[in-house]
């Protein structure tokens, strides 16, 4: 799948409590979430961001909490994928496992311009193309599990076969 | 240590870090606030079962009692599954305590075992010699409809703490100040083994605040190897057999870290992260207008024991509120009859029933706007107390206490003396 989008960058160590504050972890409705979504460090965030937007972030994006709340505000505010240096290991399996594109990619992309520059992101190969240059970076590929996991949608799906089986 | 476990609860003769592997589960946990994104999920299987009704874990403790309508709704969420699927492990108010808390104290945790929750300081459970770690809601669904878990098994950090442990400093200062010596990314993804003559001789309250932090070094999991420490907590809270696993002599550790921490003073950490850790003496005369005791970080009968040794017969300060959270309602309960409580209370404490309450902002004790707090709990970030412009400072019990009595982050001695 190839996606493009305007992208926002974030810096190292993007917490889940930054992401969606606790005052809202009663909310289950992703989209409701998402009217939070980094209101603590970027309160313009929710109103800024449209569907179809790229999250760019640094290293240990999503640590703390393992709020799943976190993953599901940002896949509800339509992100359709974060690319980080590195991320924080709850977030990394929450995000696979509800199936929200995400790419860690040791390319420092944290100095493009936030809100203005696009990526265009093939996301079975993990290239990623910045618009504005040209410039391609290559993101780490999954293993087989973990792509098991995202070609059939997130781990509910991929749990399911499983009972089929038995 | 890690790998043994988890090459026998995935019945591999051998696992190496990098692996894999799916595991069967001994415990999975849940709270209110990441079970009933759980328990969306697992509804989607159409099972009329969970995988065994006495291996899930549902404890209500984060916005409890609860603090809204929105709260109350989520919370009826789990009992009325608990009802439903006949969950062994239900813990209601009134007789419940903070999750990383009421596990251990309740005999549920036992060496050898792989434990998953729905909350990230799963981790806890490694004092006991278990493997144990966070995962989120989908995870959960997943183990409670399957009993499985995968994992990358993870490569292991070991850090020695050798020394005297000075007076007033305890488990929650050597946590502190191993995270900041490696950052909050900088046991991510791997296993943190804590050992050396000073954790030998670590309380398993000690023990278990450290563990609990592990995440806060973004940690998979931490754990202190089982010794009789760990068999004298297990007495008479378990008669159920149990596997123990040790590191081997010659086992690869990534890395080693050795923490000589004679002389070593309490640590703080400053806002807004876990990992901006300083000696006490860079905080001395911060002003705080909140103090806070409890969490299933420090919440538990010790932690009450030093904080009330320091407060005992003196004053909050005026200025401050002084939240005191037993972490359990057994804690609770031994706390009053130990004469701790009185002792807050005359000290004009506020004693509040077990919850995380205040913690992550829930209830029980939010921060206005420029208010700064000291507390025994484990994380900083930005707005987690309250107000994204309160700031929060992490310590120890007896720092805590003792800076209550103050109105300002002081040393124990200051106030004891």
């Amino acid at each position: 799948m190839i996606i493009e989008g305007r992208i926002w960058i974030f810096g190292d160590n993007i917490d889940t409590d930054a992401i969606i504050a606790a005052r809202y972890l009663s909310i289950v409705e992703p989209r409701e979430l998402a009217k939070h979504l980094m209101e603590d460090i970027k309160p313009d965030f929710p109103g800024l961001v449209q569907p179809g937007d790229i999250i760019v972030a640094g290293n240990n994006f999503g640590c703390g909490s393992s709020r799943e709340h976190a993953p599901l505000a940002i896949k509800g505010a339509g992100i359709s994928c974060v690319i980080a240096l590195s991320f924080a290991r709850i977030f990394y399996r929450n995000a696979i496992n509800i199936g929200l594109p995400i790419l860690e990619c040791h390319d420092d992309l944290t100095n493009l311009s936030s809100g203005a520059d696009q990526l265009q992101v093939n996301l079975d190969q993990g290239l990623i193309t910045h618009l504005q240059s040209g410039c391609k970076y290559q993101a780490a590929p999954f293993p087989p599990f973990m792509q098991e996991i995202i070609s059939r949608g997130g781990l509910v799906e991929y749990v399911k076969a499983r009972l089929d089986l038995r | 240590m890690v790998e043994k476990i988890l090459a026998a609860r995935a019945g591999r003769a051998k696992v190496m870090p990098g692996d894999l592997v799916n595991v069967q589960v001994d415990l999975a946990l849940g709270n209110d606030i990441t079970a009933p994104v759980a328990i969306r999920e697992f509804e989607r299987f159409g099972l009329d079962r969970v995988f065994d009704p006495d291996k899930i874990i549902l404890v209500p403790d984060h916005f409890t009692p609860n603090k809204d309508i929105a709260a109350a709704e989520q919370a009826m969420v789990l009992r009325r599954f608990a009802r439903k699927y006949g969950i062994k492990h239900y813990y209601e108010v009134g007789r419940m305590g903070i999750e990383h808390a009421l596990l251990p104290e309740q005999g549920l945790v036992r060496p050898g075992m792989v434990i998953i929750g729905a909350d990230s300081h799963t981790c806890t459970y490694g004092a006991l010699g278990a493997f144990a770690t966070g995962v989120g809601s989908t995870d959960l669904a997943a183990a409670m409809a399957i009993g499985e878990a995968w994992f990358k098994v993870p490569p292991t950090i070991r850090f020695e703490y050798e020394g005297s442990l000075p007076e007033w400093v305890g488990g929650k200062d050597l946590i502190l100040y191993t995270i900041g010596r490696i950052g909050v990314d900088g046991a991510r993804y791997r296993a943190m083994e804590f050992a050396g003559s000073v954790i030998e001789e670590l309380s398993m309250d000690g023990r278990l605040t450290m563990t609990n932090m592990a995440i806060e070094a973004g940690g998979k999991c931490g754990y202190v190897q089982p010794d009789e420490i760990t068999f004298d907590y297990l007495k008479g809270r378990t008669t159920l057999p149990y596997d123990v696993f040790y590191s081997d002599d010659d086992a690869p550790y990534e890395q080693v870290f050795n923490f000589d921490i004679s002389g070593m003073e309490p640590q703080i950490a400053f806002p807004p992260s876990p990992d901006n850790v300083r000696a006490l003496s860079e905080a001395s005369g911060i002003e705080l207008q909140q103090v806070v005791i409890g969490s299933c970080t420090n919440g538990r009968i010790e932690d009450l024991r030093i904080a009330a040794s320091v407060i005992k017969g003196k004053r909050v300060h005026p200025r401050v509120r002084l939240l005191i959270i037993p972490a359990t309602q057994q804690i609770y309960r031994q706390a009053l009859e130990e004469g701790l409580l009185a002792a807050f209370i005359d000290a004009e404490a506020a004693v509040s029933t077990p919850t995380c309450g205040p913690c992550l902002g829930g209830h029980m004790g939010i921060l206005a706007r420029g208010e700064k707090a000291l507390a025994t709990t484990n994380r900083n970030f930005i707005g987690r107390m309250g107000h994204p412009e309160s700031e929060v400072y992490l310590c120890g019990p007896a720092v805590a206490a003792a800076s209550a009595v103050a109105g300002e982050i002081v040393h124990p001695e200051e106030v004891v003396s």
